[in-house]
């Protein structure tokens, strides 16, 4: 209950907010430029779009994670509204909690959003719907909860810029880290390969939630496989509040 | 009576930028508060006033010390659902209005919903600001927001009230409404523990005071014990004796016109000069005894640390 009216202040507060307006602008601005794209190229015009509009959610669904994730807390901490917050018979975890659901919910209602503007688009070009989006859409969306989970850890103990420059590293590095697995499969064992395997489990692996292709393109995608990347994001985003939730537990409000 | 707020050797340091040395801000402060008193902590900026409550609220954690509530741990939610608290200059969610806040932080009390709306028109009102109830926060004025951090202190309808510089940065009238509200929650049976620098105000309405220096407790007491009923001086305001004549009674500290202002030490002399006034068919126009305030209590302390 109590973490229920923290999310929905939270939701407020997003909805609320230019930041994500303008961000919804820039996607939808990615969406239509995506048929610009397919108009220029030579192939399957529905792939290229496809292609191009479920990566610009991804990427866009990352930032308004990013951007308002690394600001939930530290505004609350910057502006004091956090000593009359936690005075009330709440415990802190849950107003972490209210806070990670609160953004979640936003996210959840820009994706909709978009994704209703990039159905749109491709049933004017004639294509049908394949279930096989809504896959794919619902994978970037437990990605969208892994990073929320990872801007806010940052956001406690850290200013917006900098929390934005690590989740975006987070980001990024997720996305480039199957250059490792291939590494991996490379080389010879000992004590490199031993460094590069400890690495590549520290790492994130973001390409695990990146069904895009296999959408596109229609390829095979064998049930272990969802379920891997399902367990992995529900574990992963589950260790990162964890850790917040730990952070913030001790922390002294100056 | 029993006790609403117990501190005992409460130290707290925090580390500084500089060199990672250790600052320490309370040093061992020990203090009580009885319910249903108005409890005031005084001290100058620095002191350490602000840090105490932030202990007392689970803000930020203590390096030694115990802290009661109530009578219970003073971090345990039964506690918390039992406290109202403003902190100093209050800034809230300016994105809500003033009945939207009201309503979120009601909903963190698990108030019912019924009971909602009916409290937050009574505490709208009572802090005057029931033409505001759909004006987003960020409209507000600097009263106007101390106004209502005070209503989102009671919407629990708490047993102890902690407020830290609740007059800070109101006008005189919107200071004589809060000082009000105070007086009328002690005579509701709760405990108010405030925080301020305004002496004046807290001298009107405290039963206790603790005063505060460089983070521990130098004094704390009933303020009638801890400052003497004797008169100090006494100031009379006078026209129609020369201020010549007036200077063998005290000290003449202003003269405007045929007004003149005596400072009188010695009480006998303050009969004399009203015998003088009398025969001279002369006029006053004040006579203020002057005791000793809370302010000279405070200077004094302050002085000799």
């Amino acid at each position: 209950m109590k973490i229920k009216a923290i999310a929905l202040n939270t939701f407020k507060e997003a909805i609320r907010d230019r930041i994500l307006y303008l961000l919804l602008f820039f996607a939808i601005a990615a969406l239509i430029f995506s048929r610009l794209l397919a108009l220029l190229t030579v192939g399957d015009r529905i792939k290229i779009i496809t292609d191009v509009g479920l990566a610009s959610l991804s990427l866009f669904g990352a930032l308004m994670a990013i951007l308002m994730g690394t600001g939930l807390v530290y505004k609350e901490i910057d502006k004091k509204t956090i000593y009359t917050l936690l005075s009330k018979p709440i415990h802190r975890y849950q107003f972490l909690l209210g806070k990670f659901f609160g953004l979640i919910l936003t996210l959840l209602v820009m994706l909709v959003l978009m994704s209703l503007i990039f159905v749109l688009i491709i049933l004017l070009h004639g294509a049908k719907i394949e279930w096989g989006m809504f896959v794919a859409l619902a994978f970037i969306f437990l990605e969208l909860c892994l990073i929320t989970a990872v801007a806010l850890l940052f956001s406690c103990f850290s200013t917006p810029i900098l929390s934005s420059i690590f989740s975006l590293s987070f980001y990024v590095i997720g996305h480039l880290s199957w250059g490792l697995e291939t590494l991996l499969n490379k080389m010879n064992p000992g004590f490199g390969k031993t460094l590069a395997v400890i690495l590549y489990t520290l790492v994130p692996d973001l390409e695990n939630f990146n069904f895009k292709t296999e959408m596109v393109h229609h390829l095979p995608v064998p049930l272990q496989t969802y379920l891997f990347s399902t367990l992995y994001g529900i574990m992963y985003t589950l260790f990162v509040l964890a850790l917040a939730v730990l952070v913030f537990r001790k922390r002294d409000f100056i | 009576m029993s006790t609403a707020v117990r501190i005992t050797g409460l130290y707290k340091s925090f580390k500084s930028e500089f060199l990672r040395q250790r600052k320490e801000i309370l040093k061992g402060i020990s203090l009580t508060a009885e319910e249903g008193e108005i409890f005031g902590y005084l001290g100058p900026n620095g002191a350490g006033k602000t840090t105490t409550l932030k202990c007392l609220l689970g803000l930020i954690f203590p390096d030694a010390g115990e802290l009661e509530i109530l009578g219970l741990p003073h971090l345990s939610l039964k506690a918390k659902a039992r406290i109202g608290y403003l902190p100093e200059n209050p800034y809230f969610y300016d994105y809500l209005t003033a009945a939207e806040f009201l309503r979120y932080y009601s909903q963190l009390h698990l108030l019912k919903k019924e009971e909602t709306e009916s409290k937050i028109t009574s505490l709208l009102s009572m802090v005057g600001l029931e033409k505001s109830a759909h004006l987003q926060l960020r409209k507000f004025s600097k009263g106007m927001l101390q106004r209502i951090g005070l209503a989102q202190t009671l919407l629990n309808d708490p047993d102890l009230v902690l407020l830290d510089e609740p007059l800070g940065g109101l006008d005189p009238l919107g200071r004589k409404e809060i000082r009000d509200i105070i007086v009328r929650l002690r005579e509701e049976g709760k405990t108010v523990f405030l925080s301020s620098h305004i002496l004046q105000d807290i001298e009107m309405i405290c039963d206790r005071v603790a005063v505060i220096v460089e983070g521990q407790v130098i004094n704390q007491g009933k303020l009638h014990d801890l400052i003497s009923q004797k008169i100090l001086f006494t100031e009379i305001i006078l026209s129609g004796v020369p201020t010549q004549e007036l200077e063998a009674f005290g000290e003449c500290v202003a003269a405007h016109g045929d007004n003149t202002l005596v400072k009188i030490f010695d009480e006998q002399k303050v009969q004399d000069i009203l015998q003088l006034v009398h025969t001279r068919k002369a006029k006053i126009h004040s006579l203020v005894p002057r005791t000793e305030s809370l302010e000279d209590l405070f200077v004094g302390i302050v002085k000799n640390q």
